[in-house]
């Protein structure tokens, strides 16, 4: 595991594809503390296919360092297009090993962004029952 | 192409030229060892000597002497352990305050673990100590009290002279400061001052890393933290790092030179980034004090709401701008810095600090370049931010 940022970390904190707000939002979800120095907070919307539910996009506000950024954008680029039966599965290592490697101590910014997208399933599916 | 601005003095210094130049020819021709009586021993020894007397000098030391060590962090420890355990018959009783850097912190937490009893003194929300505290923190076996004269991150100049006076007065005491980050940019005077023990570290102030000193007046009980071989008068055994040495004394005639040159152009250069950060910015809170003379010069830190510190590093680097988050020390720990946690401020808005800090070589061309980036920066980090409402 590398001590260092990698460039692709970099690039993605420098130039997050993903940022902002769905307004038509399907699930809507902020994890994290202001007090440890890292929020997110995550919109997702879902289209159908079928009997197919996939994720058609994913959208992020992150408060925190370079790895919180980097891992929040990540992640919206590894769900996007992903069912949501797929993206249940979708691992914090991914993220890591997207990134090309992370400092340990900054392992938990990926987990912190796998947080969000199962808590925004979990939105999701419980919005799903009440209709 | 962007700019290159280096704004993170408080970390590092760049080394001089002019030191650079006066140490090679102790890395080349001139290597001896300056324990030798021999020609190329003695050439070496010489060399110590001088730049043993334009550190002494620089702190205007008339009474007692400056023993190298290998930095700041060294003479630190080897204040606080050498005077503890001297001294332990008297008292085991230490005075510091929570803003100290960590090499004191953490050297208090040992001794604690050794049977030694620390005081903390409060520090209110400038960083500032209270002289009344200090009086009434004081004991029978109080042995030494240890305050620094400026601090790293938030620029804290403290009342030393005022406080080693009230220690003389009431207490049997030796009083330390720890002076790392005062060399350099403003003047230091162990006379004035009154201190026993003084920390000099020389990467602060132009020299090399892994150089330093520490300033022991006559008479002061300390033992050594290295035996050995009996260098520097049986006080720091090793042989001594020559090369480091003579930078560091070079560093040293520079600063007698040019600290008031160097002074004056830090206090401008410190105020135009603060008015500039201010008036371009809202929401954005100065740390430490706000009257720049009680400020170390060339230090502004600030808390930017909504944005965290390291990603504002991480952004500010991609346009060639290099500053720090709370203490470049601590940088891989994600908690926030202990010197803001001491002021008061809440974790969130210390996570939001960002240390900007002026040297010698810096100019006004570097600030105005830091005034046009930052803001944009800050901008385009609370767009993307939950926390920002603005």
């Amino acid at each position: 595991m590398s001590d260092v940022y990698t460039e692709k970390l970099i690039e993605h904190f420098r130039n997050p594809r993903n940022t902002g707000e769905i307004e038509d939002a399907d699930a809507k979800v902020t994890v994290g503390n202001p007090v440890c120095g890292d929020v997110m907070s995550f919109t997702m919307k879902v289209r159908k296919e079928g009997d197919k539910e996939i994720i058609e996009d994913i959208k992020f506000k992150t408060f925190g360092c370079a790895a919180a950024i980097a891992s929040s954008d990540i992640l919206a680029e590894l769900a996007k297009g992903k069912t949501i039966e797929e993206a249940k599965k979708l691992s914090y290592e991914s993220l890591v090993k997207e990134l090309g490697g992370l400092p340990p101590v900054k392992v938990h910014c990926t987990k912190m962004a796998v947080e969000g997208l199962q808590k925004l399933i979990e939105e999701y599916e419980k919005k799903k029952k009440q209709q | 192409m962007n700019r290159y601005v280096y704004l993170d003095n408080n970390s590092t210094t760049p080394v001089d030229p002019r030191v650079l130049d006066a140490m090679l020819p102790f890395l080349k021709e001139k290597w001896g060892n300056p324990n030798n009586v021999h020609r190329k021993g003695r050439e070496a020894r010489e060399a110590v000597e001088d730049a043993r007397e334009k550190v002494e000098k620089m702190i205007n030391c008339k009474d007692g002497g400056v023993y190298f060590t290998s930095g700041g962090t060294e003479s630190n420890n080897w204040a606080l352990k050498g005077v503890a355990f001297a001294n332990k018959d008297k008292g085991k009783h230490i005075i510091a305050t929570p803003i100290e850097h960590k090499c004191i912190l953490n050297t208090c937490k040992w001794l604690e673990k050794q049977g030694f009893d620390i005081t903390y003194l409060k520090v209110d929300k400038e960083g500032f100590i209270n002289l009344e505290e200090l009086e009434n923190a004081l004991r029978k076996d109080t042995i030494l009290v240890s305050i620094m004269l400026a601090n790293n991150e938030i620029g804290t100049l403290e009342p030393v002279k005022e406080a080693c006076q009230i220690v003389k007065e009431k207490s049997d005491a030796y009083f330390h400061t720890d002076a790392c980050q005062a060399i350099g940019k403003t003047e230091v005077d162990v006379e004035e001052l009154g201190v026993d023990l003084m920390t000099i570290s020389g990467h602060k102030f132009y020299a090399p890393k892994g150089i330093g000193a520490l300033y022991i007046r006559n008479g002061v009980k300390i033992d050594p933290l290295l035996h050995g071989g009996g260098q520097e008068k049986g006080r720091r055994s090793g042989t001594e790092n020559v090369a480091g040495i003579v930078g560091m004394g070079k560093a040293a005639e520079l600063v007698m030179e040019e600290v008031s040159k160097d002074k004056e152009k830090l206090r401008r250069l410190q105020k135009r980034i603060i008015e500039g950060i201010t008036s371009r910015l809202e929401k954005v809170y100065l740390n430490g004090p706000s009257d720049l003379n009680k400020r170390l010069p060339g230090n502004v830190n600030f808390s930017i709401e909504g944005v965290e510190g390291e990603s504002t590093v991480m952004m500010l680097d991609e346009y060639g701008i290099e500053v720090s988050t709370g203490s470049a020390c601590s940088s891989t720990k994600l908690v926030p810095s202990h010197v803001l946690i001491a002021i008061g401020l809440r974790p969130e808005i210390a996570h939001g600090s960002i240390r900007i800090s002026a040297g010698r070589f810096n100019t006004d061309e570097d600030v105005d370049y830091f005034l046009e980036v930052f803001p944009e920066v800050v901008n385009k980090l609370r767009e993307i931010s939950p926390l920002w409402k603005g």
